[in-house]
């Protein structure tokens, strides 16, 4: 179907069904209960986890497929979000011109840096994208923000006033919208005690990450695909056979500029709103991250490595004290003081140090990411081995 | 002439704490291949150092006075630390005061020990892995130490004056004739950090152990094959490197009031130093530290930011690119590295 074979239909259907129901899904807690603040089902982390899950399936076609570490694919992000809102503010909300715009832009600007970055391979590639990255951003923040040339707007972020003059925008409404839909509007559906939350926002943003995912699961199956996999596998060989890599080095780099592009459209279409700080190297870790985590190379990977890290940042970012000595307090005073004291650290406000943490337990245990972990209890389970039986996940140099 | 007097030593200064960074940073590439993206996380740790020296100086107890009364008549308590306790009043003062310069003989076996601990625990099993993994593995310990420091010390940079009598101005260009005041504390970093640079050169050109530690980075498996155990010493190079960062941030507390993200910062700029003075090359660190320090401060002239507004933000990383494409190895690379 769609032109996948049958695995990949079956795992198709099953992200788009994932996705779909999300909403339920993440709701697994009744509203009232203790556990409600462990769902993920709300408009606003939903949107998040599909739209970093598209940032990250994006850089995953390149990191993944061609081995190539990029540590500066938040400019591309940016721009998409900066051109995005500048579309809001010169038209009008609705989404469709942004977001073409957004993936436009981010695919010039991914040309040019690509272009001059590619000339390098390894470290060297690394630091180029960061520095034309950290070079963006600090753009973005001060240059670009003068008096008589306003493209950023600086500190306080880009944003849409009712001064603008939105040629289009006629009677449309006030907010972000897909042809009316406003992004924002949200129904509730209650069953007994859950209240479950379905968001035309996040409906939107599923809609392309589906469209995304189905993109790059045919890059994935494509000559052009095993091409980029065998740059990975070993470049110099590859070259001696007369074949230059460059441009398919190039096509791919523009590719995953272009998810990054139409993830920063995203964002400002859920929020319209641009900061500088979305090109700051560190969210370019963080995309590293989530690749990793999910397991780069794989299809599946990078989308659950964004959830999950999405996920992680919402939920223990909100647990404080107070929250912890509830969970504990039917333990006598003491040990409840000790436990909060041990794992306090960890939540709030410490998040990053569990983030940190659980990063280097992954890239020292499981440098195949969730996928590959998942993979092998699996197999432990059944008994199987399926590491061969899926050449994608772990592509072995045909000698 | 002044003003351009005073860009380079602005530059110098700065420069100084990206050469010692990025020669830090080559070491251990030359040294053990592995690449280090903790490296400025340990410089905010050295730094830290000398706050929490500082702290522990100025612990103190509670004493009353022997005959001065407040007033109401009450007998006056008094905070006194326990150094001046113990030293005596002047004495104690002194040390409270030198406490940033004692912190370089804290942070050392500091320094040593966490690299140690860092080389043997950790980054010893990443040797076979590759570089993609090593800096992923080494960006997550960065993020977990950045947050141990936020945890303990908060978020908020800590100001950790410099001696008094190295606080004040010198006035630098009386020799030459100009009128150049200068904070005497930058000129000290300078001097330290030329010291400390001179001392890793001279260790690994003139002493034995340098002598392996050169060829292990050469060649390793011959220096292996020789009965020396290269493994061993390359584990104390990493535990040099870490020093050296240490020291750099120690003497930097002043200059600029620590905090936690502070390590992030010089980090990124740290790297682009080591690939623009060409990576595994020693010399090439250092020259390019203090010329990319020389050239940002040039940048953040008046004079340079009104002619091309924010050049000062971007103008390292628009050296480092142009230098990449144009000398593909960096200032000083040598043949045959990082070149798969």
């Amino acid at each position: 179907m769609f032109g996948l074979d049958k695995v990949d239909t079956r795992t198709f259907l099953f992200v788009v069904a994932i996705t779909l129901l999300a909403p339920f899904i993440l709701n697994p807690f009744p509203s009232e209960s203790a556990l409600a603040q462990f769902n993920a089902g709300y408009p606003d982390l939903m949107q998040r986890f599909v739209i970093f899950g598209i940032f990250a399936i994006g850089f995953n076609i390149l990191f993944g497929l061609t081995g190539y570490l990029s540590f500066g694919h938040a400019a591309f992000l940016g721009v998409g979000s900066y051109a995005a809102v500048w579309m809001f503010k010169l038209l009008s909300f609705n989404i469709v011109p942004a977001i073409a715009l957004s993936i436009i832009v981010a695919g010039l600007f991914s040309l040019v840096i690509g272009y001059i970055c590619l000339r390098r391979s390894g470290i060297y590639f690394s630091i180029l994208t960061l520095a034309f990255a950290q070079m963006s951003f600090a753009m973005a923040y001060s240059v670009l923000s003068n008096p008589s040339f306003n493209l950023t707007n600086g500190e306080t972020g880009l944003q849409v006033y009712a001064s603008d003059p939105q040629y289009l925008k006629g009677n449309g409404p006030d907010n972000t919208h897909l042809f009316g839909l406003e992004m924002n509007s949200t129904a509730t559906l209650e069953i007994g005690a859950w209240a479950f939350q379905f968001n035309i926002g996040f409906y939107v943003c599923a809609a392309f990450m589906i469209a995304a995912f189905y993109i790059a699961m045919r890059i994935f199956r494509s000559p052009f695909g095993l091409m980029l996999r065998a740059i990975k596998t070993n470049q110099t060989r590859l070259n001696y056979t007369g074949l230059n890599s460059r441009p398919y080095m190039l096509a791919a780099f523009v590719i995953s500029g272009m998810y990054a592009g139409l993830a920063g459209g995203l964002l400002a279409a859920t929020d319209p709103l641009a900061g500088a700080e979305r090109m700051q190297w560190t969210a370019s870790g963080e995309v590293v991250l989530m690749t990793i985590l999910g397991g780069a190379g794989t299809l599946l990977g990078p989308v659950l490595g964004a959830a999950f890290i999405k996920y992680f940042e919402n939920i223990f970012s909100k647990i404080n004290d107070t929250v912890l000595h509830t969970w504990f307090s039917f333990m006598p005073e003491s040990i409840e003081n000790f436990l909060v004291a041990i794992i306090y650290p960890f939540v709030g406000k410490g998040w990053h140090l569990t983030l940190g943490l659980m990063f280097m337990l992954i890239v020292i245990f499981l440098p195949g990411g969730l996928v590959d972990g998942g993979m092998r209890i699996w197999n432990r389970i059944t008994g199987k081995n399926r590491t061969q039986a899926d050449p994608v996940a772990d592509p072995k140099p045909a000698e | 002439m002044d003003a351009i007097l005073l860009q380079v030593l602005n530059g110098l200064d700065k420069g100084s704490a990206y050469a010692l960074i990025a020669l830090g940073l080559t070491l251990i590439f030359g040294t053990l291949g592995v690449v280090n993206f903790a490296h400025g996380a340990l410089f905010m740790i050295g730094a830290f150092v000398a706050v929490t020296l500082q702290r522990v100086l100025n612990l103190s107890i509670e004493t009353v006075h022997a005959d001065k009364k407040d007033f109401l008549g009450n007998p006056l308590k008094v905070q006194t630390t326990y150094v001046e306790t113990w030293f005596g009043e002047s004495a104690g003062q002194l040390i409270i005061g030198w406490s940033v310069p004692l912190a370089i003989l804290a942070v050392i076996p500091i320094m040593l020990l966490i690299g140690f601990v860092m080389e043997r625990g950790l980054i010893r099993h990443f040797y076979k892995r590759p570089h993609a993994d090593q800096i992923l593995v080494t960006f997550g310990l960065a993020i977990v130490f950045q947050e141990i420091v936020k945890a303990i010390f908060g978020a908020n940079p800590i100001q950790t004056p410099a001696p008094d009598a190295l606080a004040g101005v010198w006035n630098l260009g009386a020799w030459l004739g100009l009128s150049l005041p200068y904070p005497a504390w930058r000129i000290v970093y300078f001097g330290f950090s030329a010291i400390v640079i001179g001392g890793v050169f001279a260790f690994l050109q003139f002493t034995t152990f340098g002598m392996v530690v050169r060829a292990g980075m050469a060649d390793r498996e011959t220096v292996g094959l020789l009965g020396i155990n290269i493994d061993r010493r390359f584990t104390l190079m990493f535990g040099v490197a870490a020093a050296v960062a240490g020291l750099a941030g120690v003497m930097y507390a002043p200059i600029n009031p620590p905090n936690y993200h502070w390590g992030m910062d010089f980090l990124v700029l740290s790297f682009v130093v080591v690939v623009v003075g060409g990576m595994g090359s020693l010399p090439g660190a250092v020259l390019a530290g203090f010329l990319l320090g020389i050239l940002e401060s040039f940048a953040s002239t008046t004079w340079a930011t009104t002619t091309i507004p924010g050049i000062n933000q971007i103008i390292i990383y628009l050296v480092a690119i142009v230098i990449l494409l144009a000398r593909p190895r960096g200032l000083m690379g040598r043949k045959g590295v990082m070149e798969e």
